[in-house]
């Protein structure tokens, strides 16, 4: 019980994806500027990023290990992503149209998000466990949520801020992920 | 509507934003005084330096900007800054420790944000963790306080301040005053029962009921803040909030002093920058929550998280840290805890939609 506890620690705080691996930083640019965005991208990716992290341990162990062909890891790795990213497309048109219309193109862009990506190879090379890898992708992808929501609503305040011209927009945002990044850092140790 | 027109004398505002950055200031004194006292002179060194490259930092950035330096200058805001940052800082760190201090915390994260009231995270503070990470050694240097140094040892003169601070002492002169503060005591006690650590360390030993010299120094933090409190220079929301909750995780976790027990309420209450923080950090108005139950939320997760990091992290003091923390979420617990507007009988969320069919 303690390890899954220090999993979901480890992914959500400690090594959150955003701000201490720096992967999956164009959502976290591209869609943090309204807060209600934000929620709707965090719910996308949490869906995506646990399914897939399901979807890639299954492949890998009971196709590419089975058939000796662990080479063609990413290549299908890519192709499981995009399917599920599909999938929550689908769903999320039929469902929430506006939320599907406000996302625009990076609801299809969660396929090249790298932490998608990343938190299959990492599960694959630290042979976790079926149980293991579903909580690493569901911590990942609450960590990248936490951070996400937090850095718009705080993105929507920055916009009335009398920031230099030369820094205004994703310049400062930029600057703001990076003091955050290292506020993160205190939680090193931890696990 | 015709307007009165009111001849002289008009009543003038008791607060303004000089007023309440002065009343900051002389609320920093005791500690101040009190730091002084234990560590020597080089808490004195800190401020001046922090002072003079905070102001001529923000002067620099104004005239840059084209913005009328004299008044922003006046709002003593960089100084509390400056003041706040160099009481942090260890007594007899090198100048150029200030100066990048100085340069992130009123460079990038005041004036990069738009000055006074648009910074996000609280400039002091920024200062202060960026130095943590990438100088740890000088910034781990504490004196240890003078009660406890054994008669070899001395803390450093004013001549030999300088010269430590200007980069012209030898190493020798390092370990002739430096010590564990006791949370960094506490930190690397493995096995040690309680009871054997606090015999076995000075700083405890000497201590009445936190840490030697720590414990008196965030006493007069507290006196300060408390007579902000009654100034009504800030609401006692955070504050108390952040104390309780620090105080609430350390008892759960303190077991009466076992080898595997957390540190006592005490101990977290009355060393390292509880007091500093809890009441001349964490209540900064502009980077912390706006209403007074966001306040209550705000103050109370600074308090776990200080605790969480304590307890289990790498490092043994987490003020800086969790405010920066807790700077970054303010603006969503913002969204959430909107006040009851007058006239109102519910409080609205910031992300509802306002139904224009219905307003009248």
């Amino acid at each position: 019980m303690s390890e899954f506890a220090a999993i979901l620690l480890s992914t959500v705080l400690v090594n959150n994806y955003v701000l201490v691996q720096f992967l999956g930083l164009c959502p976290f640019m591209g869609v943090s500027n309204k807060l209600e965005t934000a929620i709707g991208m965090a719910g996308a990716t949490t869906f995506v990023l646990t399914l897939a992290a399901i979807c890639s341990y299954l492949v890998h162990n009971y196709v590419l290990v089975p058939l000796n062909i662990e080479y063609l890891r990413t290549i299908s790795f890519i192709l499981v992503i995009a399917v599920v990213v599909q999938f929550a497309k689908m769903f999320i048109e039929k469902t929430s149209p506006l939320l599907y219309r406000v996302l625009g193109v990076f609801l299809p862009l969660i396929t090249t998000n790298c932490a998608v990506l990343g938190v299959a190879l990492q599960n694959t090379n630290k042979a976790n466990s079926f149980i293991e890898s579903t909580l690493f992708g569901f911590g990942a992808a609450a960590g990248f949520s936490l951070v996400l929501i937090l850095f718009s609503a705080m993105r929507e305040r920055l916009s009335a801020a009398d920031v230099p011209q030369p820094f205004e927009g994703a310049a400062i945002g930029m600057i703001t992920a990076g003091l955050m990044s290292l506020a993160f850092m205190g939680f090193a140790g931890l696990v | 509507m015709a307007l009165i027109k009111q001849s002289s004398p008009h009543t003038r505002g008791q607060t303004d934003t000089t007023k309440i950055m002065q009343t900051v200031i002389l609320a920093t004194i005791p500690g101040i005084l009190t730091l002084t006292y234990f560590f020597g002179i080089g808490t004195f060194i800190n401020l001046i330096l922090a002072s003079a490259f905070c102001l001529i930092i923000e002067a620099s950035v104004l005239k840059v900007r084209r913005r009328p330096v004299g008044f922003f200058l006046k709002d003593y805001s960089a100084l509390v800054t400056a003041v706040l940052l160099g009481v942090a800082l260890p007594p007899y760190c090198p100048w150029w420790i200030i100066f990048i201090g100085s340069l992130f915390a009123i460079g990038i994260a005041k004036q990069l944000y738009g000055g006074l009231g648009y910074n996000p995270f609280n400039p002091a503070m920024v200062g202060y963790v960026v130095l943590l990470i990438s100088f740890p050694v000088e910034m781990t240097r504490w004196p240890a306080p003078t009660s406890i140094l054994t008669d070899s040892q001395s803390l450093p003169g004013l001549t030999d301040a300088l010269s430590l601070v200007f980069g012209f002492a030898s190493p020798v002169l390092l370990d002739g005053y430096t010590g564990a503060t006791p949370l960094d005591a506490f930190k690397q006690n493995t096995g040690l029962m309680a009871d054997n650590l606090y015999a076995s360390q000075a700083i405890f030993r000497e201590a009445h009921f936190a840490g030697a010299g720590w414990e008196w120094v965030n006493v007069a933090f507290l006196l300060g803040g408390l007579f902000l409190l009654y100034r009504k220079v800030f609401t006692w929301h955070a504050p108390i909030a952040m104390l309780a909750s620090l105080g609430f995780c350390a008892l759960i976790f303190y077991d009466g002093g076992s080898n595997t027990s957390g540190a006592s309420p005490l101990l977290h209450w009355f060393s390292g920058a509880t007091m500093l923080g809890a009441f001349f950090i964490i209540t900064d108005p502009v980077s912390s929550a706006v209403s007074n139950k966001g306040r209550l939320i705000y103050g109370g997760c600074i308090g776990i998280i200080i605790y969480v990091i304590r307890q289990w992290g790498n490092y043994p003091d987490a003020v800086a840290f969790a405010v920066l923390l807790m700077n970054f979420a303010a603006p969503f617990i913002d969204y959430y805890t909107l006040p009851r507007t007058y006239g109102h009988t519910q409080s609205r969320r910031a992300t509802d939609k306002i139904d224009t069919s219905q307003r009248r």
